[in-house]
């Protein structure tokens, strides 16, 4: 207290902060601390009405739920293993294309390919990629994507139907058509974590990476590839988290048929598109179970989007 | 401390059968700016020669242009000759890839690469695709780097996880790992504290037993204490910029005891810095 008033008299300008400040600034925090919980809390509600509305589908047919396969609303026989089988198929089928594509273009970007004012030009492009609606992605995936892979896909059916991927033929909508659309829609995410992946290695790594007298591809293949991997990771973690939970443009594309197919070029259906679809005119059991399924849905979801985090942070403090 | 200074017998002009390579910076460029002027630097073979002088003199400059380092820098031009294993290898035909495989460079931050302690040594080796025996090789260079103590039980630990110190000496491992026939070195203690410090220059004066080494120092007493010949750079700017040049080159013995140039005398005495 004394040093206090020392402090107020020895000089003039220098005043310790009036009440009014110390309570704005008490006021900011708490209504922050307020805001941060809410979310908490409002993630916990979802999950907990959610999963409340589920109990009496599982209550009624417990695991055979996560095992059925056969959803058939007249005779009451509920099953989603289908629908898992393709959210997981359809997802990793795009992140494999999505996540190559999205790698490369963000090593195209950030070393040096290009002059810096195109570079800047063609990155906003692909980040314009992501503000396409998913409704216009199927509706483009129907009508110009769809003819223009099937003489690519009878051709594989034709040649190559003894390899399980190409064993049936294009019918219209199909697992390929929506896991080709899916990439495109996360390859933005990837992209762009990607990019900052690269951008973050620091300039003495690359300095280090020519002194040793790699061309720029080897340093790109062994120096910055590796520096960068944990980020990448976490970008391809999170491009999945995008892709298992996409909707709209999947429910028009993916051909909505419970059928569990190696095949790509075979109709499937997701967990999204299922619940999507099916609920306008559900009744009251097959909302317990849609219920159910969006339970399932969000645990992916979280599991996988919580996974990138953790990685994301992992390999962010190591450096 | 006198045992690391070690006089040369000859301390007139080095015949040329002892000159591992001849830097000969006429003009240096970046884009219009004329960095560095009149800079003949002769580096004599297993020897060390230090390049000393005040900041913005071009000493890195000139001893990055040595293995075209300053080629990734845009707008960067040299005029002059560097004559290095019988070739120029500023000459159009010279792939500067291939002259960096061929004189290793140390860099002022410690720089190791975020991947195990072998496979840091092990990266030149893999580069130049060689066949022989890895371990061998990685555990000479760590050895001569004199690191493999320290390390030899956690060579898979991340180069990363290591001390400033230990992380400057793997990249001098890294960097003699191909036994290149010269090593640059860019300051490369200015980063780490009096102990690292002193490791590093008592490595150095190891290394020259195999190797020849050019280091850029910002330290006197360090020149002294380790470099053979001494290079003194100063900033010339008589003609409106700040082009950098070599004021006077010799024994450092000599250079230190009776430098020939009023400027060299100067800074010296500490008049500027």
């Amino acid at each position: 207290m004394a040093e206090h008033t020392s402090l107020q008299r020895s000089q003039s300008i220098s005043k310790p902060p009036s009440a009014g400040d110390i309570f704005t600034n008490n006021a900011f925090r708490a209504l922050t601390l307020a805001f941060t919980w809410g979310i908490v809390l409002l993630l916990a509600y979802i999950l907990f009405r959610i999963g409340g509305k589920a109990i009496p589908a599982v209550k009624e047919y417990g695991f055979s739920l996560l095992t059925g396969t056969t959803w058939d609303v007249n005779n009451r026989t509920f099953g989603i293993l289908p629908e898992i089988w393709g959210t997981l198929y359809s997802s990793m089928l795009a992140l494999l294309l999505g996540g190559f594509f999205g790698v490369t273009i963000a090593i195209f970007l950030t070393q040096n390919f290009l002059p810096r004012t195109l570079e800047t030009i063609l990155r906003s492009i692909i980040e314009l990629l992501a503000a396409i609606p998913s409704v216009v992605y199927g509706l483009w995936g129907i009508f110009v994507l769809i003819p223009l892979i099937r003489p690519l896909a009878d051709f594989l059916n034709a040649h190559f139907s003894w390899i399980p991927f190409f064993s049936t033929s294009l019918s219209g909508p199909g697992m390929f058509p929506a896991a080709l659309v899916l990439s495109i829609m996360i390859l933005p995410t990837v992209a762009a974590i990607s990019q900052d992946a690269f951008r973050a290695i620091p300039r003495k790594t690359v300095e280090a990476a020519f002194g040793m007298g790699t061309t720029r591809w080897e340093a790109i293949l062994r120096v910055m590839l590796p520096t960068a991997a944990g980020g990448i990771f976490g970008a391809l973690v999170l491009g999945l988290g995008r892709a298992l939970g996409e909707t709209m443009a999947l429910a028009m594309l993916v051909g909505n048929s419970n059928q569990i197919s190696l095949s790509v070029f075979a109709p499937a259906n997701t967990l999204a598109a299922l619940l999507a679809l099916n609920f306008p005119e559900a009744g009251d059991t097959e909302i317990a179970v849609l219920m159910f399924a969006a339970c399932v849905l969000l645990l992916i979801t979280l599991l996988v989007n919580m996974l990138g985090a953790l990685i994301i942070n992992r390999t962010g403090m190591k450096r | 401390m006198d045992t690391t200074v070690t006089p040369v017998a000859n301390d007139a002009a080095l015949d040329s059968t002892e000159i591992a390579l001849d830097c000969q910076a006429d003009q240096i460029f970046y884009s219009d700016f004329l960095a560095v002027r009149d800079s003949h630097v002769p580096i004599a073979r297993n020897q060390i020669t230090g390049f000393i002088g005040p900041s913005g003199c071009g000493k890195s400059t000139v001893l990055k242009s040595i293995n075209r380092m300053n080629d990734l820098i845009p707008g960067f031009r040299f005029e002059g000759k560097v004559h290095f294993h019988g070739v120029d290898i500023y000459d159009k035909k010279v792939d500067p890839v291939a002259v960096r495989r061929n004189i290793g460079m140390v860099f002022q931050q410690p720089n190791p690469f975020s991947m195990s302690i072998y496979e840091n040594v092990a990266f030149g080796l893999r580069l130049n695709r060689y066949k022989g025996n890895m371990d061998e090789k990685v555990e000479k260079a760590l050895v001569g780097a004199a690191l493999w103590n320290e390390v030899k039980d956690k060579l898979k630990n991340n180069g990363l996880s290591l001390s400033g110190g230990q992380q400057q000496r793997l990249c001098i491992a890294r960097a003699i790992a191909t036994e290149p026939r010269i090593l640059l070195m860019d300051e490369p203690c200015s980063a780490l504290d009096p102990i690292a410090t002193r490791q590093i220059e008592e490595l150095m004066v190891q290394l020259k037993e195999h190797f020849t080494v050019a280091i850029v120092t910002h330290n006197m007493q360090q020149a002294m204490r380790v470099a053979d010949q001494t290079a003194f750079f100063a900033v010339d700017i008589s003609r409106g910029g700040r082009t950098g040049y070599l004021v006077e080159m010799g024994a450092t013995k000599e250079l230190f005891e009776d430098p020939q140039e009023q400027l060299t005398k100067e800074y010296l005495h500490g008049e500027f810095s």
